[in-house]
């Protein structure tokens, strides 16, 4: 469904990805796990198209997409839930999740997909009318994972659902996201808690420092010493 | 009751002024919302608005077509300037953007100069205002400028219709998104370039109404009119917070009030009736607050914004100490 070939991004001068080549196949979860800098973010800003590769190819479903602005690509169905939120808070609750949907044009689509983000997340539904901002951070967390959904993605990238999160929170998230790919969607999903990633996760890529170092059955990783001993802390 | 006269009389000149810088503060804030870029052309579309209105007038044109020409004409404006000058360097550093605005203002002025030249007519022209707006209307005893009701009325509508095209449509919604955080507004699938021009086209329409009300009043235009009015306007969305369009509308009506209690207040005391304050008082008034200190207006106004900058740098409406995501 989606490939990476061989993807260089730079900031700048800055190299931050160094050829990453990955691969996600329709209704996978794929998780992408590494330290903080490793690349993590920037390879899902890439395929969202909010960065441009220098060298390499993105293809989904056999279509390139490294030419194609943010909007078009959200339009074919993927997208991108970014690491921090990045709610609207000055907006309502309500507003954010229009805007979630605001490149459709079905509105009884529309009307059914926040019907159904409200009901995986009904604090949501009595939050509507209040602004963003003032939610708390596993509230913030459910709005910008439903604001995300409203677009009715086919292939969902998660940046760092469970930042910040109290474990109860983060146990209630990834419930949600295990729910989301039994009803078939697609989902990559970067987590820097990699015990947790890897324990709902298909298959799973570790980064280091811009390069993928490692690929494989998220069982198989779980079980790599190199992984337990650097990510898995054990 | 003259004094109360007075009063209404002011309070309408207040408002009618605040309508002005209101209009021309939206324009500012839109376009600095999303791009952060202080647009310092825009007073100077607004002088284009005045000529093409002025040139429209003198073809004999009616009055509806000639403002809606002048609409279009300064939006097309706005939109050119927008895609030409400001696309192009669009993620350069906020100092390029920033000269670049006073880049593409000489441009407007020496292009209207040109035009002017062109048309052989002197650069200064008396502008030919339509009687409606020119004359007084009296309501009771009190006469107000029929100018400044224009200006009320019409700076209250347009205000109004922006309002509930910011909250009611989508197109709206996607321009509050973006101005709060523009990748993120690009990650729900907005095309930003689609808002950023919409943007332009409203600030411009909003500006060249106001060019319109500007130039009645002052009888006469020139290339270089639009100075004043964006210093004002970019003084009135900073005291109203800087970036929202909510702040630009308060702050603007703020201004003008501020303006008008500054010319009136001076000369308050050779205007209040005998007997309604004690003569040591009125004498007090008479020696402190002579009208001739509503010559620094202007400077009183430049303290008010020194006072705002630093003891509320948000503005009226800004929240404090907003952190920006990046």
């Amino acid at each position: 469904m989606l490939e990476l070939r061989e993807v260089e991004v730079s900031y700048g001068n800055i190299l931050a990805l160094k050829g990453v080549s990955l691969t996600v196949a329709q209704g996978e979860l794929v998780t992408l796990i590494g330290s903080n800098g490793a690349g993590k973010s920037t390879t899902l800003k890439t395929i969202s198209g909010l960065l441009r590769p220098r060298a390499g190819a993105l293809l989904y479903h056999r279509q390139p997409l490294d030419r194609l602005p943010p909007q078009r690509i959200v339009a074919l169905g993927i997208s991108h839930c970014p690491e921090g939120r990045r709610l609207f808070g000055r907006l309502t609750v309500a507003e954010n999740l229009r805007l979630g949907a605001v490149h459709r044009r079905d509105a009884p689509g529309i009307r059914r997909d926040a019907e159904r983000v409200y009901e995986l997340f009904p604090v949501l539904r009595e939050r509507s009318r209040q602004l963003a901002g003032t939610l708390s951070g596993g509230e913030q967390q459910m709005l910008a994972i439903g604001r995300a959904l409203m677009s009715r993605p086919k292939l969902l990238l998660l940046d760092e659902p469970s930042l910040g999160l109290a474990p109860l929170l983060v146990g209630a998230i990834f419930d949600t996201i295990r729910q989301l790919k039994g009803e078939g969607t697609t989902i990559l999903l970067v987590e820097q808690n990699a015990r947790l990633a890897l324990d709902i996760a298909d298959r799973a890529y570790v980064m280091e420092t811009g390069r993928i170092m490692l690929a494989g059955s998220a069982a198989e990783l779980m079980h790599n010493p190199q992984v337990e001993h650097t990510y898995l802390g054990t | 009751m003259t004094i109360v006269f007075y009063l209404i009389q002011q309070l309408v000149n207040a408002v009618s002024i605040g309508s002005l810088y209101a209009l021309m503060a939206v324009g500012l804030a839109m376009v600095f919302g999303i791009l952060r870029l202080i647009n310092f052309a825009h007073g100077d579309l607004m002088m284009v608005a005045a000529y093409f209105a002025a040139f429209a007038l003198f073809a004999k044109l009616p009055l509806p077509l000639a403002i809606l020409l002048m609409i279009a004409g300064t939006v097309l404006v706005g939109l050119l300037v927008e895609r030409v000058g400001y696309r192009s360097i669009r993620g350069a550093p906020d100092v390029a953007a920033l000269l670049t605005s006073f880049a593409v203002g000489q441009i407007l002025q020496n292009g209207t100069l040109l035009a002017t030249r062109l048309m052989q007519r002197p650069i200064q022209i008396a502008f030919p205002s339509p009687a409606l707006l020119n004359g007084v209307v009296a309501f009771g005893s009190i006469t107000v400028p029929r100018l400044n009701v224009v200006s009320l009325v019409t700076g209250v509508i347009l205000l109004v219709l922006l309002s509930l095209f910011v909250t009611r449509t989508d197109l709206g919604l996607s321009m509050r998104a973006a101005a709060e955080d523009l990748p993120a507004a690009q990650l729900m699938g907005i095309d930003i370039n689609r808002v950023i021009a919409t943007a332009f086209a409203i600030g411009s329409g909003l500006a060249a109404v106001a060019g319109l009300l500007f130039a009645v009043q002052a009888g006469q235009i020139n290339p270089y009119m639009g100075f004043t009015p964006v210093l004002k306007a970019f003084i009135a969305a900073v005291i109203g917070g800087f970036g929202s369009i909510a702040g630009a509308v308060v702050g603007g009506y703020a201004l003008g009030a501020l303006e008008v209690l500054l010319t009136a207040i001076p000369g308050i005391g050779d205007i209040l009736p005998p007997g309604m304050v004690s003569p040591g008082v009125q004498a007090f008034l008479k020696q402190w607050l002579p009208g001739s200190l509503t010559s620094y207006r202007d400077a009183f106004v430049f303290v008010v914004l020194i006072l705002t900058l630093l003891f509320r740098p948000n503005g009226i409406l800004g929240q404090r100490g907003r952190e920006e995501m990046q």
